[in-house]
């Protein structure tokens, strides 16, 4: 009786060591996927991760897919992140003027505030859909480091390209024909 | 006499912690928010961090409690908007009141288990010296004696 017992008491203490070291296993290489943007960085073109996020404004939520058919151009931002006060204009005057050609501008806010991103998005008078993902949690999905970042979804869905940092128009327009290109 | 001094004593200690604390719940300071809250992008708490939206989390903190805002409405309102990920502990209450639970819970056991195997091990070791103990030869004991017997001299 004795005996059995040690014989479950070891082999629980197995177990409970195996299930830790798979999940440390399963955690580093989580971790070191890197997300759409390393699949971008290796020459791929992966299905853009798709979200359901609250709209910043309006009521209801937006979710990615449901723009199939359009080319994306996906700015994660914050209101806090300098650079992304210097490009929002630029994205907003990309959006005014591709908009009627199949392409939609959705701003990501992220780690920020609503209310401070309901501000950015009057002062900057934002009028293309902005969503809220004040926790981050599709941050590590995107692979993302900082902010601003922005991905370019071709209509299909499939990421097209990428780009970290401030964008200028120049870059915004390179990435928007890339999406639309085949 | 000394008794119910110590229960005066006790009470009053209480009494005390009770209204710290209730003081602390309904006008928190930022001081004691920051090290409560992490800031989202640096995951340090937000005494440690000068990060852009710490500053804010820090700017927002400071108008709630203008505002009267006790600790915990704060909190929930930086929960609502961050997640659980915002709080230096997990909040006590589902998956997370595991994190409360288990750190105790193993502890105590731990101690059980090395208190029973103690006076397992010091159980067995009393019983081997036991079985180990050899009787001298009597030509040992003769010299033993011979020995004791100088000594004495």
């Amino acid at each position: 009786m004795a005996v059995g017992l040690r014989r479950l008491g070891q082999a629980m203490a197995i177990a409970v060591v195996l299930a830790l070291l798979a999940l440390l296993v399963w955690r580093v290489v989580r971790d070191r996927d890197g997300g759409a943007a390393a699949a971008l960085r290796r020459g791929e073109h992966p299905v853009a991760p798709n979200f359901r996020l609250p709209r910043l404004g309006p009521n209801g939520t937006l979710e990615l897919k449901t723009l199939r058919g359009k080319a994306v151009v996906l700015n994660f931002w914050a209101s806090w992140c300098l650079p992304c006060k210097k490009e929002a204009p630029l994205l907003e005057a990309a959006y005014r003027k591709w908009r009627s050609r199949g392409v939609v501008v959705v701003g990501v806010d992220a780690n920020d505030l609503e209310s401070d991103a309901k501000r950015f998005a009057r002062r900057y008078k934002l009028t293309y859909p902005l969503v809220h993902d004040g926790p981050g949690k599709w941050l590590d999905d995107y692979g993302l480091e900082g902010f601003p970042e922005t991905f370019f979804v071709r209509p299909d869905g499939k990421l097209s390209s990428w780009t970290q940092g401030e964008l200028d128009a120049g870059e915004i327009e390179d990435g928007i024909r890339g999406a639309l290109s085949p | 006499m000394r008794r119910a001094f110590v229960a005066v004593l006790v009470a009053g200690l209480a009494l005390s912690f009770a209204s710290a604390a209730t003081a602390s719940e309904e006008q928190p300071t930022l001081a004691e928010l920051e090290t409560e809250v992490i800031c989202p992008t640096c995951h340090t708490t937000l005494d440690q961090s000068s990060a852009p939206v710490a500053q804010r989390l820090r700017a927002y903190i400071r108008a709630r409690i203008a505002a009267g805002d006790t600790k915990s409405e704060i909190k929930d309102r930086l929960v609502a908007q961050f997640g659980d990920q915002v709080l230096a502990s997990p909040p006590r209450r589902g998956f997370n009141l595991l994190a409360w639970v288990l750190p105790p819970v193993l502890a105590i056991a731990a101690a059980a288990a090395v208190g029973v195997l103690a006076v397992r091990w010091s159980r067995r070791t009393a019983g081997e010296a036991e079985e180990e103990r050899v009787e001298p030869s009597p030509e040992l004991a003769r010299r033993i004696d011979d020995e004791l017997a100088r000594l004495d001299s």
